[in-house]
């Protein structure tokens, strides 16, 4: 692996601006495989929930991210290769090429993944419903973990529209692991993953 | 563009004339002796105290004591450390990264709408910072920068709201970020203003670092005793709704032993008062200290929450421990301005 100081100093830098206190609500961190699905309300989010996790376990979890935003200009591409992203196309979705499908076998037997089931960005802070990838993705992988995490006041911070952030206080928390139950059907799953969400606001 | 950079060496000339105050004096030194030679006999009392049987004391309350005792072990540490350094912008520094994060911990909790974000940006980003610059700039722009908040600062507040076009509440946001400028960096920042004064009238004194720690000091240890004397003796709440532990009583008695304390540190000669009049100010500092404590758990109260940390896990956030701090700093340092330096003419 070679030297990359992008993807830490700018973790340094993202948790200056954005203060964030992490808490772990009945889980621990751990390099097992696993999907941390978030609310998303600022381009930081994806890189204070990286920062958040111990070098160990961040060393094998990759952000997904939208390609079209990603791949504009070196910068953003640089940043994307640096956190190691996996930029998926939404654009072109295609039958045969499905996210689902790329991201099972971009991950492998080793990395972890950061989704945002939302889809894009909320621009008032309220949680949208979830698109069915995550559901798809868990019916596939039945081995992978589903952490719920809750991002408090990014949408202040560095909210949709703005390019300027301001250093306010956030807090990053991650919840207990959910699983697709058997015979569950996708609708209940995704509300049922919405809410895990959702409950860590207030604990 | 030569213009522009001439103005800026026109600008930074009293900075470099500025290191000629002394830090670490011998009075400054004294006092801070005094300070730690407490803390240790405290220490001692502390650890006497765990020891005893849960029986004869209440361990929770030995617990606050010996956390109160090393929260003030690491505010001596920090003021001496920067003390130590021999020119006042260290300090200037130190405080205004302590407005920043207060600033950041009222605003966290004061809900804005997304509206605020560039008027937040310049008040973070620019005011915050230009209100030290012009503090560590000296006496020489006292008149710019007791007026940049109150003056310019406010007027942009509310202009930069109303440009960005949304009206719901506007009042009441612009009432909320003034404040908490006010309050965090405005006042806050005439604490660290106390090592620039000068030309006083007793000649023989020179501390304004003993000055500013004597100012911490009584300011702390009143917001102490009151808290202290309102567990003793405090029957009568002054708020209830506000904040249960203020009681008058311990307002009265916790300000009294501030001033006789007060009267007892004018010795160590770190301040350019007789010891009636550190008496007097004591007592000035201890009710605007009061005052800002009461002002504060009542905005605190308003948003539901008890402690400005609350987002930060288990703390009590740096807006908690500095509320006496900015309500006090402005009062003293005009008192003393006025009344123990020669004025300009």
């Amino acid at each position: 692996m070679d030297l990359n100081l992008t993807a830490p100093v700018l973790a340094v830098v993202a948790k200056l601006i954005a203060g964030p206190s992490v808490r772990w609500i009945d889980s621990q961190p751990d390099t097992c495989q696993r999907v941390y699905f978030s609310n998303h309300t600022s381009h930081l989010d994806s890189i204070i929930i990286w920062a958040s996790l111990p070098k160990h376990v961040r060393k094998v979890t990759r952000p997904v991210a939208a390609k079209d935003y990603w791949e504009r200009g070196w910068f953003r591409r640089h940043l994307a290769r640096s956190l190691n992203a996996l930029l998926i196309d939404r654009l072109k979705v295609k039958v045969h090429q499905s996210p689902v499908d790329m991201m099972i076998r971009e991950i492998g037997n080793e990395h972890s993944l950061i989704v945002f089931p939302e889809g894009t960005r909320s621009l008032d802070g309220v949680v949208k419903p979830f698109k069915s990838g995550i559901y798809y993705l868990n019916k596939k992988r039945p081995d992978l973990e589903l952490i719920p995490v809750y991002m408090d006041n990014m949408n202040r911070i560095l909210p949709s529209g703005e390019f300027l952030p301001v250093p306010l206080l956030s807090r990053v928390t991650f919840g207990p692991p959910i699983w697709l139950e058997q015979g569950e059907s996708k609708p209940d799953f995704l509300k049922r993953a919405r809410e895990a969400v959702l409950r860590l606001k207030d604990l | 563009m030569p213009d522009f950079l001439l103005q800026l060496v026109n600008l930074s000339t009293p900075l470099a004339q500025s290191e000629g105050v002394r830090m670490l004096d011998g009075s400054t030194g004294i006092l801070l002796g005094v300070v730690i030679g407490c803390l240790l006999i405290a220490t001692g009392v502390g650890q006497v105290l765990r020891k005893q049987p849960d029986s004869s004391v209440n361990p929770a309350i030995v617990q606050a004591f010996i956390h109160r005792v090393r929260a003030w072990w690491l505010m001596t540490a920090i003021l001496a450390v920067t003390f130590l350094i021999p020119t006042p912008v260290a300090t200037v520094i130190l405080f205004g990264l302590i407005s920043f994060w207060a600033l950041r911990e009222f605003i966290t909790l004061t809900p804005t709408r997304p509206g605020d974000h560039r008027t937040l940006f310049g008040v973070f980003i620019i005011l915050t910072p230009a209100q030290y610059v012009l503090v560590g700039m000296g006496t020489t722009h006292y008149e710019l920068f007791s007026i940049l908040i109150p003056v310019y600062g406010f007027l942009f507040v509310s202009a930069c709201i109303a440009i960005a076009g949304d009206y719901i509440r506007f009042l009441e946001r612009v009432a909320k970020i003034q404040a908490g400028l006010y309050i965090c960096v405005y006042a806050m920042s005439y604490a660290p203003a106390l090592l620039y004064l000068e030309k006083w009238i007793n000649p023989n004194y020179n501390s304004t670092a003993g000055l500013l720690f004597y100012f911490i000091l009584i300011a702390q240890l009143s917001d102490l005793l009151q808290f202290v004397f309102g567990k003793l003796i405090g029957k009568r709440i002054i708020a209830p709704k506000i904040n249960t532990s203020r009681t008058w009583e311990g307002f009265l008695a916790g300000t009294a032993v501030t001033a006789v304390i007060g009267a007892l540190l004018s010795l160590t000669g770190a301040t350019p008062f007789n010891a009636w009049q550190s008496a007097l100010m004591s007592v000035v500092i201890a009710v605007m200290g009061a005052a800002g404590g009461m002002t504060m758990s009542a905005i605190k109260r308003d948003r539901g929450v008890s402690d400005y940390g609350t987002l930060v896990e288990g703390h009590a956030g740096v807006m908690d421990r500095v509320d006496a701090i900015c309500f006090a700093a402005p009062v003293f340092y005009h008192l003393t301005r006025f009344y123990f330096t020669e004025l300009p003419q």
